[in-house]
């Protein structure tokens, strides 16, 4: 299986690579539009600010390419709150795959800001989670998430409840890193390996 | 729930984790991405590697470290210790790094937290502050505690928050080694005082001490080295420990 990780450099890819070439897949960094659309699934990974991530997606013509791909695709941290409609972050224009936007936390209690560390995942409902039972812990590092919406396929709390992942189509995204998660995480990788 | 965090801290020299690691049905404890798999097995929710290593040439072996770390694990791990420039941070990024950890280079230099945060995002960067109560205030140490600095814990603390650190990892001089206990009082004022989150080193000795940092301290998270190291307490030992005192852990 070829799977293409979008290079926008944005960030740490190093164990999320490693992580599905375990699953023996053949991984490639690339922000080459043939190779990603040829690709038999797309990892859109992603750490950092929303308005340097689309800088860097509009100058090699990739916000206008991940949006019209047919093949699954993952997004994951940034690279799922790249894929909705806007982010507060900078006020930056995303890529409009999910009608939704991406908000600050507003911290209610004193919540730390970032959200740091491991948190519980529940209400779990997309194929990803095929065998990942509902409260399990994954890692979350962010400070802007995505209020529940229609697409949320898991569902997280901090000082507001917001989409721990979502879904529509063919297109996927985690806030939580699976590949920083322990064996948990990697299962989520192994069932989007197998979609 | 964010869960309270246990982390365990790993002094590496040249290379290879330092000796007086002392881990049952584990042959080669001197490797430091055995140890770290041998930890990630028992729950531990973090690693710090805290690289000791005095010569240049030493130095480097700290990348293929890191890369060998970021492809067989998987779980969050930090990688302090000789990190003075924006280049060096960018260097352990690139070979997988997925956060880094400055110290004194961030006294000497404290635009350096700045520079950091605005490259690489404030949750790559976690500023690691060692002090001690001189009179009756906290005083910063750098060099591995041997030199007084003028800068007063709480003010410094707070000064590297509004410059962009993503975590403060603050180690009591006055607790460390002693497995007396963490200092939660100094760790209560700062939680409190920042928005960022903290983690407590220096001090843990028992079980207990790991309950009270948590609701005592306030603290995040919480890390030790030798007593995880010796056996002392065991990872799945303290997590049910603390699951029974109503600490949300993982």
């Amino acid at each position: 299986m070829k799977i293409a990780i979008i290079d926008y450099k944005a960030g740490n890819i190093k164990s999320v690579e490693a992580a599905l070439k375990r699953f023996g897949c053949d991984t490639i960094l690339t922000k080459d539009p043939q190779i990603i659309t040829a690709a038999d699934k797309v990892v859109f990974p992603g750490v950092g600010h929303a308005g340097a991530a689309l800088e860097a997606l509009h100058a090699a013509d990739l916000d206008t390419l991940i949006p019209a791909l047919k093949q699954p695709v993952l997004g994951i941290c940034l690279g799922m709150q790249m894929m909705c409609q806007r982010s507060e972050e900078g006020d930056t224009p995303c890529l409009g795959i999910f009608d939704t936007e991406v908000v600050k936390f507003r911290p209610e209690h004193g919540e730390k800001i970032p959200h740091m560390g491991w948190n519980q995942i529940s209400q779990l409902k997309s194929p990803l989670f095929e065998g990942i039972p509902d409260g399990s812990f994954m890692y979350f590092v962010h400070s802007y998430m995505v209020p529940v919406f229609e697409h949320t396929a898991a569902q997280c709390g901090y000082a507001q409840d917001f989409s721990a992942a979502i879904a529509r189509d063919n297109f996927y995204g985690c806030q939580f890193h699976p590949e920083k998660s322990g064996n948990i995480g990697l299962k989520i990788l192994e069932n989007f390996i197998k979609l | 729930m964010l869960a309270k965090r246990i982390i365990a801290c790993l002094d590496v020299k040249d290379g290879q984790t330092v000796k007086g690691v002392s881990f049952e049905n584990l042959r080669y404890a001197g490797d430091p991405v055995e140890l770290g798999r041998a930890y990630s097995d028992q729950g531990i929710d973090e690693l710090v590697y805290l690289d000791i290593t005095a010569t240049n040439e030493g130095r480097k072996q700290i990348y293929s470290l890191v890369e060998s770390v970021a492809k067989n694990l998987n779980i969050p791990f930090t990688i302090g210790g000789g990190i003075t420039s924006v280049e060096d941070a960018e260097n352990l990024l690139i070979h997988g790094a997925d956060k880094i950890s400055v110290n004194s280079a961030a006294v000497r230099n404290p635009q350096l937290v700045s520079d950091l945060a605005k490259k690489f995002g404030r949750q790559f960067v976690v500023v690691a502050i060692d002090a001690k109560t001189i009179g009756n205030q906290w005083i910063v140490h750098t060099h591995g505690g041997k030199r007084p600095t003028d800068k007063e814990l709480f003010s410094w603390a707070k000064e590297i928050e509004d410059r962009g650190a993503g975590e403060i990892l603050f180690t009591s001089m006055d607790h460390d080694g002693h497995q007396t206990g963490f200092a939660n009082e100094a760790l209560c004022r700062m939680s409190e005082m920042l928005s960022i989150p903290v983690i407590a080193s220096g001090g843990a000795g028992e079980m207990e001490h790991f309950k009270d940092v948590f609701i005592k301290g306030k603290a995040d998270a919480a890390l030790a080295a030798s007593i995880f190291h010796f056996g002392k307490i065991k990872i799945p030992d303290l997590k049910n420990y603390l699951k029974g005192e109503g600490i949300n852990v993982r």
